[in-house]
């Protein structure tokens, strides 16, 4: 078999394989049960709690959980702001680079905060150090938070009837320090021994053979990559993220980064299984997971191995694929698999470019994050899918005339409402601004001139793009898009708000009213949530809900560009 | 909310020395142990082998275009769609630029990766193929034999 396709097995081979004891660790640390890295964690977390003040036996509502969340993130973008706006005298700033406009710093702050890591800059020109380093300590509470308040719902979803699930600092401090802390530690240990930089040292210049003077920059590398990529976090510490080969040196470096991203996401679902002690229902939502996964996945890999058709009309040799936008020592395989990776996760940072790829391939990084939840985000890609059970519960009660139930709970009209909302909500930001930023191109093509790199459907597919990115709180681009302007940093912060904090009230609102009702034992009549059948079911709403909405949309960018390239 | 701004303030600047600090430190720790022929460090001869440079004269192994002219501080792809007329046409020119400089090969035996650029624009890499179709022009210049060359590519 072709060595490329293996690479690509052997990366997902080894992912679900870790992904396992991992889940089980999850589950322990969420269960308060006692590991073997107790030792060293017990105390570290004391003393987390002892220096912020916090009692982290003090049980919450689920209304608490979100308050103390949503306190604590308008805290963190006072101080990104903060930060960002004024790197230019603050220490660590060997290579001297400015401080951010207003709505760029909006824009950025938004962007670490929520998840997302869209960059509208280039990091070896538009952040210093000390910025770098903060952004870096978004990657890990930024996900510390998608862990813990998924864990809020793994409390709710057990079988009892309960008002308070558990305690939103404990489950995030614990998420931080003994989930994320310890896996990116080995991470940029590995990457550091593989020839990743690591240095507090400012650029470095040098000769060129040919003789031309050649900037090099440089810094703590390897520690923000590891948190980058397992925190579905994404962007990078240089503008083309993971394919610059400092940031990922080699195959094997790009196997550990690939493996990262997709890592807690498939060990949260895992967790669930082991936390409910339901196997079951946590395969067959694996299952699905990966059947959608697959779907993405597998054709992307084919097509950028086949090649760019404009260019094979040229009387070239494309043996090795699609290659513009990619490097050698990944080749076409491993940067399809990877871009579908980071997309179908919320990751967004890349080692190829997107905005280069083949028509459909693009379309298929976007529909990974439309659906958003073919694993997912750190957390929240559990809560996204946790919303299409619901629907599913809700529309195979009525199907076969039964109650809608979920472990042991009624679903009721509230519930669904909420759920409805949530689900339309991804579909409404990205088809609004996208209409909205065509809108004001297609009026004035010159003096938005500097939007779109690329004519025609490719043009407007990056507009897409970037909405669909934002919506998903990915933050990969077709980068061709000219997008630090006010209208991109402002219309996409705003995005990236909303999309970030609805879809968390809203299924924690749900888990949490479901767990303050009456626990109904199952019986003959209750309908089954582990089988293939259901299944079948949720995969049948996550097409029609969410990829269908977005068709059109996508007729008019990659598959009007895909069959003009046909002739 | 009022409650939980102090706790949320603290928690943050704990969680800042935490993984700014300690994690950043750890780290760079354990960087420093990392043997030299592994790390990231300048080679003996001045250049860094994970950093490409730009190869355009005729001696040399040219490397792949990049959007970037190989700027290490400040990399980036050139992010031209497939189907892009002014993108295709580039190819094109870079195509008939090759032949030109390399008058023996056929057009067919051009690898993609030659004439497309990078993602990073500082791609340290050609393919084989790459290497094959300029040996014989490389061979011809530094008056080498073509076999020589063949041995180190171990064809």
């Amino acid at each position: 078999m072709n060595s490329e396709i293996l690479g690509v097995l052997l990366m997902y081979g080894m992912v679900v394989a870790l992904a396992i004891p991992l889940g089980r660790y999850i589950g322990k640390v969420f269960n308060y049960e006692s590991t073997w890295l107790d030792k060293l964690f017990n105390p570290l977390d004391q003393l987390f709690f002892k220096l912020s003040g916090i009692d982290p036996g003090k049980e919450m509502t689920w209304q608490q959980h979100l308050t103390a969340l949503l306190t604590i993130n308008v805290v963190w973008f006072i101080l990104a702001m903060l930060v960002l706006t004024n790197m230019s005298w603050l220490p660590l700033n060997p290579d001297g680079n400015p401080s951010m406009s207003g709505d760029l710093a909006f824009n950025t702050a938004v962007s670490f905060v929520t998840n997302t890591n869209l960059q509208h800059y280039s990091g070896e020109t538009g952040l210093s150090y000390f910025g770098q380093l903060i952004l870096m300590l978004w990657q890990f509470i930024s996900a510390a938070t998608g862990i813990a308040i998924c864990a809020v719902v793994f409390i709710a979803m057990k079988e009892r009837t309960t008002a308070t699930l558990g305690n939103f600092y404990s489950l995030f401090v614990r998420s931080s320090t003994r989930i994320l802390f310890p896996l990116a530690f080995v991470v940029a240990t590995l990457l550091a021994f593989n020839g990743t930089p690591m240095t507090l040292e400012g650029k470095d210049t040098i000769t060129t053979l040919e003789g031309q003077e050649q900037q090099i920059s440089r810094g703590p590398v390897a520690a923000f990559v590891a948190i980058k990529q397992l925190g579905t976090n994404g962007g990078g510490f240089y503008g083309p993220n993971s394919a610059n080969p400092m940031e990922n040196p080699s195959y094997f470096t790009n196997m550990i980064e690939t493996i990262s991203i997709m890592l807690i996401p498939i060990a949260m679902v895992f967790a669930m299984g082991f936390m409910l002690r339901r196997r079951k229902l946590a395969l067959t939502i694996f299952a699905v997971m990966t059947i959608g996964f697959m779907l993405l996945v597998i054709p992307s890999i084919y097509l950028e191995m086949q090649g760019n058709t404009a260019i094979s009309a040229m009387g070239i040799q494309q043996n090795r694929g699609s290659m513009e936008g990619k490097e050698v020592r990944f080749g076409a395989a491993a940067s399809a698999y990877w871009a579908i990776n980071t997309t179908a996760t919320s990751n967004g940072s890349v080692n190829s470019m997107h905005d280069s790829m083949t028509p459909l391939t693009g379309m298929f990084t976007m529909l990974g994050m439309m659906i958003n939840s073919f694993y997912g985000g750190v957390g929240v890609g559990f809560l996204n899918f946790y919303i299409f059970i619901i629907l599913a519960v809700f529309i195979s009660g009525l199907m076969v005339g039964r109650t809608p139930e979920f472990l042991g709970k009624k679903i009721e009209a509230k519930e669904m409402k909420i759920a409805m909302v949530i689900a339309l909500l991804h579909p409404f930001l990205i088809l609004v601004g996208t209409a909205i930023s065509s809108y004001l191109y297609a009026g004035n093509p010159t003096e938005y001139a500097g939007w779109l790199a690329n004519p025609g459907n490719h043009g407007f597919s990056e507009m897409l793009y970037e909405f669909t990115s934002s919506s998903a709180n990915n933050g990969s681009g077709f980068e061709g898009l000219g997008d630090n302007t006010p209208f991109w940093n402002i219309a996409c912060g705003i995005v990236m708000l909303f999309a970030r904090y609805l879809p968390i009230i809203g299924p924690v609102a749900i888990a949490g009213i479901l767990a303050g009702k009456k626990y109904i034992p199952e019986s003959n009549g209750t309908l089954k949530t582990d089988t293939s059948t259901f299944g079948l079911m949720v995969f049948a709403v996550i097409a029609i809900v969410a990829a269908l909405s977005f068709f059109p949309a996508l007729t008019l960018g990659p598959i009007a560009e895909y069959f003009l390239m046909l002739n | 909310m009022k409650n939980n701004i102090i706790p949320a303030l603290r928690l943050t600047l704990v969680s800042f020395a935490f993984f700014c600090g300690i994690y950043t430190l750890a780290v760079y720790g354990v960087s420093r142990l990392v043997p030299e022929s592994m790390s990231f460090t300048k080679a003996k001869q001045g250049y860094y082998e994970n950093v490409g440079q730009p190869f355009t004269g005729d001696q040399y192994f040219n490397s792949r275009p990049s959007a970037v002219n190989y700027n290490a501080a400040g990399s980036g792809g050139s992010n031209k769609g497939p189907s892009n007329p002014d993108y295709l046409a580039e190819v094109q020119a870079r195509i008939d630029t090759f032949l030109v400089h390399n008058p023996d090969i056929r057009k067919e035996d051009i690898p993609s990766d030659l004439v497309t650029a990078s993602g990073s624009g500082l791609d340290p890499n050609i393919s084989v193929e790459g290497a094959v179709v300029q040996v014989k022009r490389i061979a011809q210049i530094r008056d080498i034999n073509v076999w020589i060359f063949r041995n180190i590519l171990r064809l």
